[in-house]
């Protein structure tokens, strides 16, 4: 860890200006460049959208991500929750089993492909990334705007095959299946495909942003471990996005003049689509779970207000887990029909990945050693995800092991192993990111109250909805079972029941999430004394570029300490200190009352 | 470790929505970049992983090739005496006088040389185009003799199936309709002499591999089009030709590309 | 006779049950210990060192290597004890004995079908010998399929144009649920079959008379093909339409488009024999052939037909069983004076 430095120009001795010399926030880019104030009313809509749908602003392109993205989760989440009315009852016929396969995989394909895929590093990754490298863009803004649209180009067309009657593959597309359905696979193969563009542009930003774009005196060891998380991801997007899009392309020849490689009836071979369909997805998971490692490792340590333990552990364990991730696809496959050597060997490397997974939980639990944790709404999802990744990781060491594997394939217990990881571990890192970083993109706070009611009713309807599914797989119930034996019904019922708690408790979550954009307090700096750029040298919102003066950095991101040394935070150029540190931040007390510590913007004017 | 060769920068008092703001900032060097150097590395970083996942895409229908070649080596043997060796060959040496035209045309614009690089780029078209050519013929002549991809393979009548996605309708036909009509150049539909039933697999991914890459040969055509405009028009220099590097970039891949297909489908 | 299961799994019906379920309870026992462990320390550290004013101030922690070295080694000692764990009870899955018998299976939409060496065949009930190994060699005609027995601990894919291996030792008599868990179709979730495990005594008899139907009278026979063949997957008694028609009233229906215009005995044979022959208005071309089914299977499922829908008479039944040549004889015999056509 670096020791703290003083500015190199010298500080201004003057008592802080409530809002330092070049940061009043009038570049706020949530609403410039925009129309002037002279233009009222709905004369404002038009310039206000060709503003946005124009923007190269990687602020803006996060928050139009995360509101697309958002509506795929809702659409996504509306038909879980329908698949699990369906199984409330063996004999329900609430759907038909026609329409329940669609069902759940409309709820598979948009909330993989649409929402997990893109969810974090897209929307949060987007807005964060480059103002935590210290750089005013993404390496690439226009393609970075590009990526938003072929991601929207992609969306269009799975929401058009979906329209078109739908798809009954389940999200695997597993041939001869998807070769005879005569649902609409085509178009959703193509969503896939477009949107794996979008993702593939994504990454290679990020990658060039990161190895390119870094403050002055951000080195490798003092990068931000969310940047970490996401180099990492960016990696796997690379490198197995362009696996999928082949896969899609040929299974989309399969059913246009079937070209019969996937296909048995022509001498095809439909083991070898599960292995080119795995090789992404799997490395997919990690796409899914890595900015989640991330994002944890920013709350754990701004929350415990300690360094991150094992800074570099957990830095090195994401490249690790990104590279291994490569090479395990094939313990989807235990009793599909590939070799037993194979078999062996996949599993061989699916344990070597759980232990730098594992790794990571006990280095949370430790950074919170001695420290001050703040039990904020953000910290709280931040220990249920600790809670629910470690269920979801151990297990992952259950359907892992060959024999136990032969047991469970398919069951249930795999579908509550993948959501406690992909719901419990993603989702749940995404909604305490969502508190954490809301004050920064939106300028006001989201209610801790009722922020921490949601967690409690989140986790509460998550475990309820899907611990159950884990005793339900190992007694033998097997998944995408539109009705099922009489002796699981207690149980699906209890999962039915969880379900509708924990959509309630993501309902609370949307709804502070709006209230706070009307009636939310105006977000300080700084307000949870975090140690990252974005939070020491923007205000809230940032400017429309982020920094006036690209900021020299001089400490590790979790070195706290420097928020308290009084002459703060090393230069950003000027020797201002911009949103001006102050030991008072983050004190429990301050929550809930509107306190001016001379740190928060006046509220933005919307006239 | 990266170096910043400029820790304190530009001021930039109004936020910076203009480009190329401040004195003394060359007009290619976008406001969010520090230096032109920078914002180079970045173009040629960012290309080079763009072409890493163009590797993978075809990397995918590589591993296809060789796991269907392992399991069915006779139908490899036999289905590709089918492909015209000659032709394969004149396309392998088009592509590699285009790679060099395109690396020439590159060193042309680092001297400063804007017209030759412009004719250089030209060539490159036109060899592409010359490229697309031959492949056009190769590819109709096949369908000409009922050579399709997968279960639109047409055989000679009496072909013996026993997979279950193959019938009758997969035999040519029984009339020669070129006949009657009095025409001597012609071929017959399923007078190809291939009996393996698995042929169609073969012709899939023929088709599938030689098809993308003729897809990418076509994009490169387009970039490298416009790019020869805009040298037309001066907007490169030997200060800044990123454009053309990156695009020569892509133009070495899909030559390499074509290095891998042409002996693993013609020759062996 | 009571098969008692766990909490967590069913009960261990076959020989190598055992060894998967010792894995999974090791690994279950574990991962609690390792889950308290976490929970303890992370809720412990949460409220014993809360932020009680804004004036806190974290202690400075240093790292400590052989923590963290700890906490490397220690998983991966243990993944490996499971790894190996698991290795060594895959390969005892995997491994049929060379006396195994052998019984060859194929999965259908939506049905299973057994295939024994002196070439009797069963739909949807597999009859095998209890305390011998068993053999199953499986291929689909279709799409993938799955099968799995919670029982016996044991699950492959079934892939058309390939043979995949499962094999088990039944330990006690009794029947088991088979499921299919690869997602293949509308009637995925009802793919059912069953496992009876009986004595060798029982299961030689059962062989030797075809799988036990020669005696049955014609309409009990169409009866039980009517679930063993997988009928009722598809098409219900009741009038409640399937993915097929009902068969109630379908016995003399108005089926256009046919030879005689109505469902008579001809038309069940053909769209038996041949079900894409004629296609019901509303319906899609999807039921596969059943080449398996004898003669006199085609006329029991004739004959329950006209059983539901009130057209057949115990008369019936005893002139159907009484000459021995009825047994194969064409469906044409069984037609009733007023099958003709009514016009």
């Amino acid at each position: 860890m670096s020791t703290v430095t003083t500015a190199p120009a010298p500080a201004k001795t003057s008592a802080a200006p409530a809002h330092p010399p070049g940061h009043e926030p009038v570049h706020n880019y949530l609403l410039e460049p925009g129309p002037g104030p002279d233009v009222k009313g709905f004369a404002r809509v038009w310039p206000t959208v060709k503003a946005w749908a124009t923007t190269v602003d990687h602020k803006r392109i996060g928050v139009m991500y995360l509101f697309t993205v958002s509506v795929f989760f809702a659409i996504a989440g509306c038909a879980a929750l329908l698949v699990r009315a369906e199984l409330m009852n063996p004999d329900m016929d609430f759907l038909t089993a026609d329409e329940y396969n669609r069902m759940f995989t409309l709820h598979g394909v948009m909330m993989v492909f649409l929402f997990i895929v893109p969810s974090i590093p897209a929307s949060l990754g987007n807005f964060a990334l480059p103002i935590m490298l210290g750089a005013k863009d993404v390496a690439f803004p226009k393609l970075n705007l590009m990526s938003y649209y072929i991601f929207l180009a992609g969306a269009s067309l799975a929401v058009y095959a979906i329209l078109s009657g739908g798809i009954d593959t389940g999200w695997t597309f597993y041939t001869p299946y998807s070769d005879t359905t005569n649902t609409a696979v085509l178009p959703m193969t193509m969503a896939v495909f477009v949107a794996g563009f979008a993702s593939i542009l994504t990454g290679i930003n990020f990658i060039v942003t990161i190895h390119k774009m870094r403050a002055p005196g951000l080195t490798w060891n003092r990068l931000p471990l969310f940047i970490w998380a996401l180099y990492a991801v960016s990696i796997v997007q690379v490198l197995a996005t362009p696996v999928i899009g082949i896969t899609m392309v040929l299974l989309a020849m399969e059913r246009l003049v079937g070209i019969g490689i996937f296909d048995p009836a022509l001498g095809g071979d439909p083991v070898l689509f599960q292995h080119f369909f795995w090789f992404y997805s799997h490395p997919a998971v990690y796409i899914m779970i890595l900015p989640a490692f991330g994002v944890i490792s920013e709350l754990m340590g701004t929350f415990s207000r300690q360094r991150v333990f094992g800074y570099r552990a957990i830095a090195l364990s994401s490249v690790a887990i990104a590279m291994l991730g490569f090479l395990v696809w094939g313990h989807h496959m235990f009793v599909s029909g590939q070799s037993p050597l194979s078999s062996i060997v996949f599993s061989v490397i699916t344990f070597l990945i759980g232990v730098p997974s594992g790794i990571k939980i006990l280095n949370w639990v430790a950074t919170m050693y001695k420290g001050s944790v703040w039990l904020t709404a953000a910290m709280l999802y931040s220990l249920a995800f600790i809670f629910l990744f470690t269920i979801g990781g151990l297990t992952g060491i259950m359907v892992g092991a060959l024999a136990v594997d032969i047991h469970l394939h398919d069951t249930y217990f795999v579908v509550a192993h993948f959501h406690y990881v992909m719901m419990g571990g993603t989702v749940f890192a995404m909604i305490g990111a969502l508190f954490y970083w809301w004050p920064k993109m939106f300028g006001r706070m989201m209610s801790e109250t009722w922020g921490r009611i949601s967690a409690g009713v989140t986790f509460f309807g998550f475990n309820m909805t899907f611990f159950t599914q884990f005793i339900l797989g190992s007694q033998g119930m097997p998944r995408r079972y539109f009705t099922y034996l009489p002796e699981y019904h207690d149980l699906h019922q209890v999962s039915t029941v969880g379900s509708w708690f924990l959509g309630l408790g993501l309902l609370m979550v949307l709804f502070n999430m709006i209230w706070s954009l009307f009636k939310g307090k105006p977000a300080p700096g700084n307000p949870w004394g975090a140690a990252t750029l974005e939070w020491t040298h923007t205000t809230s919102p940032p400017d429309h570029h982020n920094f006036h003066r690209t900021p020299l950095v001089t400490h590790g991101p979790y070195d706290y300490d420097v928020l308290f040394s009084g002459d703060g935070y090393g230069g950003d150029g000027a020797g201002t200190p911009a949103p001006v540190p102050n030991p008072e931040v983050g004190g429990p007390q301050e929550m809930g009352k509107s306190v001016d510590l001379g740190l928060s913007q006046p509220k933005p004017k919307h006239d | 470790m990266a170096v910043h060769p400029a820790p304190i920068t530009f001021d930039d008092p109004h936020g910076g929505h203009g480009h190329g703001d401040g004195a003394g900032h060359p007009p290619h060097l976008k406001h969010y970049f520090v230096s032109s150097e920078q914002q180079f590395d970045a173009s040629k970083l960012g290309m080079w992983l763009f072409l890493v996942t163009e590797i993978l895409l075809f990397g995918g229908m590589f591993v296809a090739y060789g796991i269907y070649r392992s399991m069915y080596p006779e139908l490899f043997t036999e289905a590709s005496t089918q492909l015209d060796t000659v032709m394969g060959a004149v396309n392998t040496a088009v592509l590699l006088l285009s790679s060099l035209t395109v690396a020439w045309s590159i060193r042309a614009i680092q001297l400063g040389n804007k017209k030759l690089c412009f004719w250089l780029l030209v060539a490159t078209v036109a060899l592409a185009g010359m490229f697309m050519v031959v492949k056009y013929f190769e590819y109709t002549h096949k369908f000409d003799l009922g050579i399709f991809p997968g279960e639109e393979m047409v055989y000679a009548e009496g072909t013996t199936f026993t997979l279950p996605g193959l019938g009758e309708e997969n035999f040519g036909p029984a009339v020669d309709e070129h006949a009657a009509e009095g025409d001597d150049h012609h071929y017959v539909p399923g007078d190809h002499g291939l009996t393996n039933q698995r042929a169609g697999l073969f012709f899939s991914i023929y088709y599938m591999m030689t098809g993308i890459h003729g897809l990418h040969v076509l994009i490169g055509m387009i970039a490298i089009g416009i790019l020869a405009v805009k040298t037309w028009r001066g907007k490169y220099s030997a200060e800044w030709y990123t454009p053309i590097e990156n695009v020569g970039l892509y133009w070495h891949v899909v030559d390499v590309i074509w290095i891998f297909l042409f002996p693993l489908m013609y020759l062996i | 006779m009571e098969r008692e299961g766990s909490f967590w799994l069913p009960p261990q019906s076959s020989t190598t049950a055992h060894e998967i379920d010792a894995l999974f309870y090791f690994i279950i026992i574990v991962s609690v210990i390792i889950q308290i462990g976490v929970t303890y320390y992370m809720v412990k550290y949460a409220w014993k060192y809360r932020r009680r004013s804004h004036a806190d101030r974290p202690v400075d922690v240093h790292p400590n290597k052989w923590l963290e070295i700890s906490w490397v080694v220690i998983p991966s000692l243990l993944v490996f004890v499971v790894f190996f764990w698991g290795f060594k009870a895959f390969v005892s899955a995997g491994i049929a004995p060379d006396n195994a018998y052998q019984i060859h299976v194929t999965g259908k939409k939506w049905l299973w079908e057994f295939e024994y060496p002196n070439g009797t065949t069963s739909v949807e009930d597999l009859y095998v010998p209890v305390g011998e190994p068993i053999e199953l060699i499986m291929t689909s005609t279709d799409v993938l399929h799955s099968f799995f027995v919670p029982e016996f601990r044991v699950k492959h894919d079934a892939i058309p144009n390939r043979y995949t291996t499962v094999w088990f030792e039944v330990k006690e008599e009794g029947t088991y649920q088979v499921l299919c868990t690869e997602y293949c179709g509308t009637a995925h979730s009802e793919m059912y079959a069953y496992v009876h495990a009986v004595d060798r005594g029982t299961f030689n008899e059962w062989l030797r008379t075809g799988g036990g139907n020669d005696n049955l009278p014609l309409n009990e026979l169409g009866a039980s093909l009517y679930d063993k063949a997988g009928c009722q997957t598809c098409h219900s008694v009741d009038g409640v339409s399937g993915t097929g028609p009902t068969w109630q009233g379908l016995w003399q229906a108005a089926r256009p488009g046919s030879e005689e215009g109505v469902a008579d005995a001809n038309y069940i044979r053909t769209s038996i024999v041949n079900p894409n022959a004629y296609i019901t208005e509303g319906y899609e071309g999807i039921m596969p052939a059943y080449p398996n089914l004898t003669d006199r299977d085609i006329n029991g499922l004739i004959a329950y037909i006209r059983e539901i829908n009130g057209d057949w008479t115990a008369a019936d039944s005893a002139a159907a069983a009484a000459p021995a040549d009825s047994l194969a004889a064409p469906a044409d015999s069984l037609a009733t004076p007023d099958a003709e056509p009514a016009e």
